[in-house]
């Protein structure tokens, strides 16, 4: 039984918004909650009592603590303790406990496990105490002293150590072997090219840090809001660190301030503050600062070349696509950075490979469309430059190689409506208007360029199962453990749950962010609508078998021997379509039946044996222009026109703001953001705002989405295939692209800053 | 072998005090009589002393915007002022701009126009929109949006809603321009 979770406060659409349609640009539900402030965020949920945890980070990259002195700490008014390794309360040993569900091979890192430093900003000691701002204080008086060891965080300057990655990792697929012998027909073609990409680390920073707030019952259950993209997972993972039983551990995550990838795992703050909770007995919260947010996962710095030769014509010959990308010495993390290469464009040679260095660093971290962002960055590129080399119009050049198969998987595509994109997308932005040569436009003292690019991602569909309950008020519950990091999952949800239903959208409550409601994977790789939306709509159809059982069965029923193929959900009634006697309200069906609730469910499980025989994808078509001032270096992207090809698209509005989102980081990783290194201390540098550039508003123009019609029921019964990463994926190409267009320069290493942009003195 | 190093913390830091002062504030129209220590931040203030948890903690170092609220009619961050340099001021936090049910035009005009995702950033941009049209009459002439953009840019939004910002502040411009009154 499922019922509601009052202390969730799940959101509804405001009275009056009514029946919807799936696709209708509805506005979010939970949209009141955030713009009055009444949406409560991880650090936000109060508890008696309260103690506040500040975390101290270790100074050095590699060593051994030789001794940690608290006693200075300790003496500040309101501290009630410093945990460290020496004094933290018991947790399991075994690496193996440690492992999430979305854990790479090897061993995770273990907080305030031993005396081992791993890496810079390592968690050491976390104070305790009455206020923030008295363990604030006490946290800067903790003395660590360190044998410390020497340490290697230069990838660079470490390439030859690239080694085979271990590959287990939930969604990650190995680069598959050589298909024809693309050296042999890359050495006998008449154009070539081959340059190499690097791109710096990033770090997600979703604006709302890393937070858990554990409150202790009396029985000495812990409610835990924390922050994280699947409460199951960190249920799980509190659950084996500390020995605890399931129904002792509940986790939530009602509303996460962003995440990108970030949330898939637990981050250090969640054991910490458990840790605390364990040793007082007491309510403990513990947030992370800003530059803590620099101090675990993050998206690696990655070093790739790509060789494309083709025919005079443009026919590609050979493709071949190696990439070099840090982990941890703890971890193999593993995304897909090449494999893109072998599903985009017709080719009969194809050779990409992938390997990993260890480094003294975290281990890497999912970041919006991991693997893609750098991967069909190069690629399109690559791309770019081949178009030049051939004296092409770039966009010409992939419809000449254009594809509905995809050549390495030698499979072919569910659907890919890419042309579609290009054609769409080409048009809206007056693509056919680019004068051919670079350094061809100008607007005043800027130089003006034109780029474009393709884009690429999966269409995941993982596991997940959801329930829904007809209540005789009318109200429809709907629960499932998924998780909303502002992708809007509460508003789709429900309005996939009415749409089905036929009921109006404020009747409906979708309840998300608990480990207790019914099993969800992790909202990760752009899987949730395809995954749990499909089994909210199962729950529904299931929930209309029922109530048409029910129906069946009454004194005199009107719907007896009706199949459900005869009779549809509208407005609130089960009736037959054309046969407007044969109504009943839902609400007194229940009644009539003597029923208080009618409850369904549906767990979905990917059909693997069906999607084997297809390639999945999502696509896009990214045109950009800007404005170079040569002088400063500076860039401006004045325009961007997305077209993308995502399947049956579930509400406009939301999804639009997704793509439009994509792209705005595909424009922060094309120029603005980048995590530096002093490789000499092994730290990141710029851990602050000020210095890690994001966008801000002055930074984005103009952004147009367009979605192309696409339909597919391989990728999910609702014909969706997700859009939280498409948006993202070949936006720093066609800015570089557009770069090129306008100075006649290429750069081939992201962020392309002003340093790389400014003319050469 | 490796070397031995310690952390940086001051052997000879002075004793930590926390003596604690009486402020009062006026926040969302509701005077409010505290006794805080001095190092309390107004935001840290509003958020676990008078759980008014609507003013978000971004950054903690004025980087990002997500603790705006207006001061005395003015936007500023939160984090960056003590609570004890404020006493007798008047604060107006996210909780305060509807009237009841009533929403801001601004709240409703975010809305409508999807300007959020997440929605961490989202009051403080929209205590930012409340002083930056307050304070459009004394900027520059200009294009509106290009000044909007211009002086919104204090808020970070990491989920990249900024057309979708910019979109719902020259609606509700827009309308104030319309109904003859100055925003």
């Amino acid at each position: 039984m499922t019922d509601l979770i009052a202390d969730l406060n799940a959101p509804t659409a405001p009275v009056g918004t009514g029946t919807v349609r799936l696709g209708q640009p509805v506005s979010r539900v939970d949209g009141v909650a955030k713009v009055t402030g009444g949406a409560r965020y991880a650090a936000e949920h109060p508890a008696d009592g309260l103690v506040h945890g500040v975390v101290v980070n270790s100074t050095i990259a590699r060593g051994r603590i030789v001794s940690i002195d608290t006693r200075k700490a300790r003496e500040v008014p309101g501290v009630l303790a410093v945990l460290t390794h020496e004094n933290r309360p018991r947790m399991r040993s075994l690496g193996f406990a440690f492992k999430d569900l979305t854990a790479p091979a090897g061993s995770p890192f273990k907080p305030l496990h031993d005396d081992r430093v791993r890496y810079s900003g390592q968690p050491v000691a976390l104070v305790l105490a009455e206020t923030f701002e008295a363990a604030r204080a006490a946290s800067r008086l903790v003395r660590v002293r360190y044998d410390e060891r020497p340490h290697d965080t230069n990838l660079l300057a470490s390439l030859r150590r690239a080694h085979r990655p271990r590959p287990l990792k939930f969604g990650y697929k190995p680069p598959p072997s050589e298909k024809g012998d693309a050296r042999a027909a890359y050495g006998a073609a008449e154009v070539k090219m081959d340059a190499v990409y690097t791109a710096g680390v990033e770090h997600h920073n979703p604006m709302e840090m890393f937070a858990s707030t554990v409150i202790r019952g009396e029985d000495g259950h812990l409610t835990i809001y924390d922050k994280n993209q699947s409460s199951i997972n960190c249920r799980s993972y509190v659950s084996r660190v500390f020995g605890l039983k399931k129904s002792q551990v509940t986790v939530r995550n009602p509303y996460v301030g962003g995440a990108f990838g970030s949330g898939l795992r637990p981050q250090y703050q969640l054991p910490l503050a458990v840790m605390g909770t364990l040793y007082l007995g007491r309510s403990v919260r513990v947030v992370m600062t800003r530059q803590q947010m620099f101090t675990f996962g993050h998206r690696p710095e990655t070093w790739q070349r790509v060789r494309l030769a083709a025919d005079r014509d443009g026919t590609l010959r050979s493709i071949e696509h190696v990439a070099i990308a840090e982990t941890s010495r703890m971890e193999d993390y593993t995304e897909v950075v090449v494999n893109w290469s072998g599903k985009l464009y017709a080719c009969d040679n194809i050779r990409l490979g992938y390997r990993l260095v260890d480094l003294d660093q975290y281990t890497p971290i999912d970041m919006r469309a991991p693997g893609a962002v750098h991967g069909v960055h190069a690629l399109e590129v690559a791309m770019d430059e081949l178009a030049v080399e051939l004296d092409m119009d770039p966009l010409e050049l992939r419809l000449r190689n254009y594809t509905e198969y995809s050549p390495m998987e030698d499979l072919p595509y569910s659907s890919k409506e890419l042309r579609a994109c290009y054609t769409r997308g080409a048009e809206r932005f007056g693509w056919a208007e680019r004068p051919p040569r670079p350094r061809s436009m100008q607007d005043g003292h800027e130089l003006v360029g034109w780029g474009m690019a393709t884009g690429i991602w999966d269409a995941a569909q993982f596991y997940g199962r959801a329930t829904a309950v007809l209540h005789t008020d009318g109200r429809l519950v709907v629960s499932s453990a998924a998780s909303d990091i502002g992708t809007g999952t509460y508003t789709v949800m429900a309005q996939i749950a009415a749409a089905t239903m036929g009921l109006p959208l404020e009747n409906v409550i979708f309840q998300l962010g608990d480990s207790n409601l019914p099993l969800a994977s992790v909202e990760g790789g752009s899987s949730h609508v395809a995954t749990i939306g499909s089994a909210v709509e199962g729950a529904c159809v299931e929930l209309q078998q029922k109530l048409l059982r029910l129906a069946r069965r009454l004194p005199g029923s009107p719907f007896e021997h009706l199949t459900l193929d005869q009779v549809e959900f509208a407005d609130g009634h089960l009736r037959v379509p054309g046969s407007p006697e044969r109504s009943m309200r839902l609400v007194d069906l229940l009644a009539a039946a003597g029923e208080q609730r009618l409850e369904a469910s549906h767990t979905l499980v990917s059909n693997m044996l069906r999607k084997r025989k297809w390639a999945l994808g999502t696509h896009s078509a990214v045109f950009c222009e800007v404005k170079v001032d040569e002088d400063l270096g500076t860039v401006r992207v004045t325009r961007v026109v997305s077209a993308v090809a995502a399947g049956r698209i579930m509400n406009l509005k939301t999804a639009t703001s997704q793509i439009s989102g994509g792209v705005v980081w595909g424009i922060s990783g094309a120029l603005h953001e980048e995590t530096y290194s002093d490789h000499r201390l092994g730290r990141f540098m710029n851990h602050n705002l000020s210095e890690y550039h994001v966008p801000v508003n002055a930074d984005i123009a103009d952004i147009e989405v367009l979605f192309v019609d696409e339909e597919d029921r391989i990728a999910s019964r609702l014909g969706a295939k997700g859009v939280g990463e498409i948006g993202i994926v070949g936006v720093s190409a066609a800015v570089c692209n557009a770069i090129y267009h306008a100075t006649g320069r290429r750069i081939r290493s992201t962020p392309m800053t002003p340093d790389k942009v400014m003319r050469p003195w | 072998m490796g070397s031995e190093i310690e952390s940086m913390a001051p052997e000879a830091a002075p004793p930590v005090t926390a003596d604690r002062h009486n402020v009062e504030l006026v926040v969302n129209k509701v005077p409010r009589r505290l006794e805080v220590e001095s190092w309390v931040t107004l935001l840290d203030l509003l958020r676990d002393r008078l759980d008014l948890i609507g003013t978000k903690k971004g950054c903690d170092h004025g980087q990002c915007g997500a603790c705006t609220v207006l001061l005395n009619g003015v936007r500023v961050n939160s984090c960056l002022t003590l609570a004890v340099m404020q006493d007798g001021a008047e604060v107006v936090t996210v909780e305060g701009l509807a009237e009841g049910e009533r929403l801001h035009p601004l709240q409703q005009a975010f809305i409508d126009r999807d300007a959020f995702q997440c929605g961490y950033c989202t009051p403080g941009q929209l205590c930012s929109a409340v002083g930056m049209l307050d304070e459009l009459d004394g900027a520059p002439d200009g294009d509106d949006a290009v000044r909007v953009r211009e002086m919104m840019s204090g808020n970070v939004c990491r989920c990249g809603a900024y057309p979708q910002i910019t979109q719902a502040v020259l609606d509700v411009l827009t309308a104030s321009r319309g109904e003859g009154g100055a925003a």
